[in-house]
């Protein structure tokens, strides 16, 4: 044996004797974890937060949290002489007079946007593949948490530079926490410390932003982690997959190396986008003053949705008992995003509810075989998705030559009209998808080559799939062979019908192939 | 002979002929405008160019300001309106308007500069009005300060043409315009006549100097370089959430799919 192997074997057992972690890590190494490119949605959020924690403590060495009222003198001159307030002039510092700070504040808020968006992605891949099953309820949970307070997260950094726009958002934020009825004005005397703006608010959710939410993030993605770890990861279907193993590859060495690695991607991504293109330029907007306002003024992305509700709602406002209740803001900015939010976190515990299944499942459902499922996904997103553009109609307006009248009247039709059509369309495509498969299965692949027969007719010529193809197409478990069928007690009753339209609805399926018809298949009837 | 006799007698022939008569008439005419239409010689001379921009308006603008300018149902009285406003709606090609939409758009002016001050001097002597300006007299450079003109700006221009002067939305299809590439003298005279939707900023409200910081600051804003690199329109947060989710996802999930592949 080397010297150097020597040595190294010695700290080892050093360690090891001390820790006892040779026995853990021989364990936890060695585990395996499937493969797909959907499952790593998911570490791309978890590597954008790693980036976020970087770039943003850089960002704390010279972000002043202050409403104190200073005069710029830095070195971009266009706001030469302007009072402001220390937030914004120290981050006019950070981005112009530290050697470095644009990029870091660039890479911060790109991250962000990223961070959003692929724990939106993530959840698309959970619900439409049906991850959320049992038993990972739990999990769903957590993520729904973490996509709250990663909306509310963003949210607050978008507010600290204290730049025009930043100001604005918080005033709506305000004009929301306003729209509660009967607390509301107390509830905003409480956050800001008095009257808007005042001085206190941008102290206070500066260290929500780099404290609170943060610790928090923390403890949430590691329970997060933990739970995968513990659970094992879903897989989805194929030959020799079943709910009992995890086919895949080991921790080590192939997913320290591809995770290391792809961390290092959304890095370089995140900094790529950080260099080339700039984002939230606070310089161009100017500092906050409540008495001006700029045109087109949006939240980012993540929050554009709850923009758009509250600019597709109509004038409502009722007084009574000396109280004014604002309907447009309370309707749209608490009441629809609390039905949202409380039905997402829900879904899994109705889902098994009306299906009356309480089985464990570590094999994915391809979304065309759940197709109510899939079709109530799509119908979300098509909701969500017009609001957004409601929430940008007015730069849409502009670019598209459009009026925003009339995006704002599709947006008020459409958010009752389209979510439903999408809903019975998206059903349609997953139960002719199911058609498709289940011809493939029969008849196998169209090969485009034309055969001439001895009599002058023309034959396609089918080419049959592979047994493991096959059975990936046929694995899936028909909604009619759920464990325990519901008892006729519980249908009864308005609840108890509705349990049964839902878990009809749910069940809608195409037939499986049957022996039968492979038979008759057999026989020539092609 | 028959054969046109009996198609006299058909259905469709007198539609056919209407649109052939409407066709020949629209070509005519399409013909006879296109023929140059400067026929008119413009000569200096206060009291000629009045009467010359009579002229070019009685023939270019009264079918709806009116004989004397007084205006009508569709369009408004011109009387004391001013040189400023002549120069600023013709001189842009805003008027004469292409079509009754929802707000006359910027095109390529319709009359040169001296039938537009032969107009204006017509309309001026109407009744006493802003009168126009030019680039030359805006002493912007010497007399405006930027980071005054942009907080005046972001408190009366902003909220509708965007903080950067990028334009902006209005009611029913209407808009504020982008400031980006608009001359001084466009600018400082909308802000004295207040041109369709915009406001009039008086002398009393935005005092001479402060539009010409509000100039200098706009002028600025023109040459401002893209700091942070791509500025994606510098409209906010709309194109910077697209280009997250379109190229900063996008990569990311090509990324994960090639990661993915490899394993097989």
């Amino acid at each position: 044996m080397k010297t150097s192997q020597k040595a190294a074997g010695a700290t080892a057992n050093y360690v090891d004797e001390r820790t006892g972690a040779a026995k853990w890590l021989k364990k936890n190494l060695t585990k395996v974890f499937p493969d797909h490119w959907s499952f790593m949605l998911g570490e791309v959020a978890l590597y954008s937060f790693i980036i976020l924690l970087l770039t943003g403590t850089f960002l704390t060495f010279w972000f002043d949290p202050s409403q104190r009222e200073v005069i710029y003198n830095g070195s971009y001159t266009p706001l030469s002489g302007l009072h402001m307030s220390a937030a914004y002039d120290s981050t006019l510092r950070l981005s112009f007079d530290v050697r470095g700070g644009l990029l870091m504040r660039q890479i911060h808020h790109w991250s962000a946007l990223i961070f959003m968006s692929a724990i939106v992605a993530h959840l698309f891949r959970v619900f439409f593949t049906g991850a959320f099953r049992k038993p990972r309820e739990f999990n769903w949970l957590i993520g729904v948490g973490l996509l709250t307070f990663g909306i509310v997260e963003g949210f607050l950094g978008y507010s600290l530079p204290d730049d025009l726009l930043s100001g604005t958002g918080i005033r709506i934020a305000e004009a929301i926490l306003q729209a509660i009825p009967v607390v509301g004005s107390y509830l905003s005397f409480f956050a800001f410390g008095g009257a808007f703006p005042g001085t206190a608010f941008i102290p206070r959710i500066f260290i929500v932003h780099v404290l609170l939410l943060p610790g928090l993030f923390l403890a949430l993605i590691t329970i997060h982690l933990m739970l995968v770890w513990y659970q094992k990861h879903t897989q989805y279907p194929g030959p020799g997959r079943t709910e009992k193993n995890v086919v895949g590859y080991p921790l080590m060495p192939v997913y320290m190396a591809k995770a290391g690695g792809f961390f290092f991607v959304v890095f370089g991504v995140t900094a790529f986008l950080g260099a080339v293109a700039s984002i939230n330029p606070i310089w161009l907007v100017g500092p906050y003053t409540p008495g001006q306002i700029s045109a087109g003024s949006q939240p980012d992305w993540y929050m554009g949705w709850l923009d758009g509700l509250v600019r597709a709602a109509p004038p409502i406002e009722t007084h009574a008992f000396g109280h004014t209740i604002s309907w447009n803001i309370l309707i749209p900015g608490l009441i629809i995003p609390g039905i949202l939010f409380t039905g997402m976190a829900l879904y899994p515990f109705i889902e098994s509810w009306f299906t009356g299944d309480k089985r464990e499942h570590h094999l994915l459902d391809r979304p065309r075989n759940a197709p109510n499922r899939t079709a109530l996904g799509v119908t979300s997103i098509v909701f969500i998705l017009i609001t957004i553009v409601n929430g940008g109609n007015d730069i849409i307006a502009t670019h598209f030559h459009l009026t925003i009248n009339g995006i704002m009247w599709f947006t008020r039709v459409g958010l009752f009209v389209l979510p439903p059509i999408a809903f019975v369309i998206t059903k349609r495509v997953c139960l002719s998808l199911q058609r498709s498969d289940r011809d493939l299965v029969l008849h196998g692949r169209e090969t485009g080559r034309l055969v001439m027969m001895p009599n002058g007719e023309m034959v396609e010529v089918h080419e049959p799939l592979s047994d493991a193809k096959k059975w990936t197409l046929t694995q899936h478990q028909r909604p009619e062979a759920l464990p325990a069928p519901l008892p006729a007690s519980a249908l009864v009753g308005l609840k108890g019908k509705l349990r049964a339209r839902m878990n009809k609805a749910h069940a809608t399926q195409i037939p499986a192939p049957t022996l039968t018809d492979l038979k008759e298949l057999g026989e020539g009837h092609h | 002979m028959k054969r046109l006799s009996s198609f006299r007698r058909n259905r469709v022939a007198g539609p056919i002929l209407i649109v052939a008569a409407l066709f020949t008439i629209g070509t005519a005419f399409g013909v006879a405008s296109a023929l140059p239409s400067s026929q008119t010689s413009i000569t200096t001379g206060t009291s000629t160019l009045v009467s010359q921009g009579k002229e070019i308006f009685l023939r270019g603008c009264s079918s709806c300001h009116g004989l004397h300018a007084e205006g009508g149902s569709i369009a408004p009285s011109l009387i004391g309106v001013g040189s400023a406003s002549v120069d600023f709606q013709v001189g842009t090609g805003r008027m004469p308007m292409a079509d009754m939409s929802q707000q006359a758009m910027q095109k390529k002016p319709l009359y040169n500069p001296q039938e537009t001050a032969a107009l204006a001097a017509y309309v001026a002597s109407l009744a006493p009005g802003p009168s126009s300006v030019t680039n030359e007299s805006l002493t912007y450079e010497r007399d405006g300060n930027s980071a005054l003109g942009g907080q005046l700006f972001r408190t009366n221009c902003a909220m509708c043409h965007n903080f950067a002067g990028q334009g902006g939305a209005l009611t029913n299809g209407k808009y504020a315009p982008s400031l980006m590439g608009v001359e001084p003298k466009i600018i400082y005279e909308a802000m004295i006549t207040g041109p369709q939707s915009m406001p009039k900023f008086t002398d009393a409200t935005i005092t001479p100097q402060q539009k010409l910081s509000i100039i200098k600051w706009l002028q600025a804003a023109n040459h401002e370089q893209n700091q942070g690199g791509a500025s994606l329109g510098r409209v906010g947060p709309v194109t910077e959430g697209l280009l997250g989710w379109v190229l900063g996802l996008g990569l990311l999930i090509g990324a994960a799919v090639w990661l993915a592949m490899k394993a097989k």
